[in-house]
């Protein structure tokens, strides 16, 4: 059934100028699924969101995303047709407030359930710290930024890349308890992890990755420990 | 009374250098690009006038609003057909590109405008003088120089820091990748950031015709003030860049009247004590 599919990865190989990085990666999700991607330090889960995105050159991919071919556009094209990424490390703008960090992620005003009001809801610690830069808030609550500044683009998936990485346990568990909100509100989510335990709490469905090929697919409850290891650690 | 004067010239003549200063910086706050054909774009302005004054015989202080949108549109056109190929990592190919450019409009001033010296006529209004106190007067032309500069960098602040597009620009600035991510082309937003540098160009340009006399050879020298400003002033702080215009200004001013060789020196004298003691600038942006 290709009509639910929302993002219909196909083949895809991706390179840093001659490196091949990603080797014939095929990948669905549809909509209203939260997919999460686990695997190694650079096992290459950040180039496969990259890749998504336009970011990292592709070849041969079929990327078809709301039933449009994506592969070889543009980021600001693609970032227009609904997907938008948290990248790793947050990369918030280092000049500008929190506020005007949501601002700047919502400025296509797409539209959608995702307004400033809401993002505040959904982390509320943000309201309090809307006027201050960017730079003096701790890991975790520019980890919300970073999430929220996606989220004010309306997409209809968000890729959310090293969503744990550096970040203290009690804030993490708050990222998680917020997810289900974020996916209720109709926006489907592709989770990158190396933190496994987290992102099989709240996937519907997972992929596994290693030296740039998928080792590993299914549900959560179908997977079991011992294979989730052979396909993280290729042992 | 003597001083007081000299002092007020030299801070009315740092708003001309700010105007010289303000394009170059932010082009530099927006893209790091530094843009060695600045001087001679200033210039290439003042050539603009020119032209605009002789067809039209429009006066040339309102010529500014010719000029500025014919500057603004030809500084979009140079960053999406040149600049913008230029840039990436490193910021030697910008550079030398913007050198070349430098000589070209060099050269094709002189082409067509010869090497002598013009100058635009603005009447009355460049000796007329406002009294302020007993024996200290201010010119009304360089009055209206360093309004001007105040008004334009208020205008920049404003936007940069109360409107959607100043956020974009802060935030290509800050990542440009990122900036991609959240929808924004930055191939436009570079070219938006140059049309406004050089529609500032064209101000400083008419003023600068109006000042004194000009020819193709004048850029670079300009350039060197529009940089010092910048520098003592601090990068990617437009206030700041005013503040260095003004110092700038008052040393030369001081340096004159000590003696008149020493106007010139007495400026870069300044500029390397700053560029020695507080390399980042008197007013640095304050990064959190």
């Amino acid at each position: 059934m290709p009509e639910k599919r929302l993002l219909d990865i196909r083949n895809l190989d991706a390179f840093y100028g001659a490196f091949q990085a990603l080797f014939g990666i095929s990948l669905y999700a549809e909509r209203g699924e939260t997919l999460a991607i686990i695997g190694a330090n650079s096992a290459g889960k950040s180039t496969l969101m990259k890749a998504i995105v336009g970011l990292v050159t592709t070849r041969n991919a079929e990327i078809r995303f709301a039933g449009g071919e994506l592969a070889g556009r543009p980021t600001q094209q693609i970032v227009r047709e609904g997907i938008a990424l948290v990248p790793e490390g947050r990369r918030l703008f280092r000049s500008l407030s929190v506020e005007e960090n949501l601002l700047v992620g919502g400025h296509l005003h797409r539209p959608g359930p995702w307004s400033l009001a809401n993002v505040y809801d959904l982390f509320p610690v943000l309201r309090e710290k809307r006027h201050q830069p960017s730079t003096s808030l701790s890991g975790g609550q520019q980890q919300m930024v970073a999430i929220g500044r996606a989220l004010m683009a309306n997409p209809d998936l968000v890729l959310i890349d090293e969503l744990s990485l550096g970040l203290a346990p009690i804030v993490i568990r708050d990222i998680y308890a917020a997810l289900p909100r974020v996916t209720a509100a109709g926006t489907s989510a592709i989770i990158v992890e190396q933190d496994t335990s987290q992102a099989l709490a709240v996937a519907n469905r997972v992929y596994c990755l290693r030296g740039g090929r998928i080792t590993l697919e299914g549900t959560p409850a179908s997977l079991t420990r011992d294979a989730i290891s052979a396909a993280y650690f290729g042992v | 009374m003597e001083w007081a004067n000299v002092i007020l010239q030299g801070i009315l003549v740092g708003g001309l250098y700010a105007l010289f200063a303000t394009g170059l910086s932010l082009i530099f706050g927006v893209m790091r690009l530094v843009n060695i054909a600045h001087g001679d774009l200033i210039v290439l302005a003042a050539y603009v006038a020119l032209l605009c004054v002789t067809q039209t015989s429009i006066h040339p202080l309102l010529a500014i609003f010719l000029v500025a949108p014919v500057m603004a549109v030809a500084g979009y056109g140079l960053q999406r057909i040149l600049f913008n190929r230029t840039l990436g990592a490193d910021l030697l190919p910008p550079l030398l590109v913007s050198f070349g450019l430098s000589v070209i409009i060099q050269n094709v001033l002189l082409q067509i405008f010869t090497a002598d010296s013009r100058k635009l006529s603005a009447g009355a209004i460049e000796t007329a003088t406002l009294p302020i106190a007993d024996g200290l007067a201010v010119g009304v032309l360089p009055l209206l120089m360093f309004v001007a500069a105040v008004a334009i960098i208020a205008a920049l602040q404003f936007m940069f820091y109360s409107l959607p597009i100043g956020r974009a620009l802060r935030a290509t600035s800050d990542d440009p990748e990122v900036a991609r991510l959240m929808g924004y082309d930055n191939r436009h937003l570079f070219g938006v950031a140059m049309a406004l540098s050089l529609a500032v160009v064209a101000v400083a340009g008419v003023f600068l015709a109006v000042r004194a006399n000009f020819d193709p050879a004048l850029g670079p020298s300009r350039l060197i003030y529009g940089f010092e400003a910048v520098i003592i002033g601090g990068l990617g702080n437009l206030w700041g860049t005013l503040a260095g215009g003004v110092i700038l200004g008052v040393a030369q001013a001081i340096g004159a009247k000590i003696d008149p060789g020493w106007q010139l020196l007495a400026g870069h004298l300044v500029f390397l004590a700053v560029l020695a003691f507080r390399p980042e600038g008197l007013f640095p942006k304050v990064d959190g």
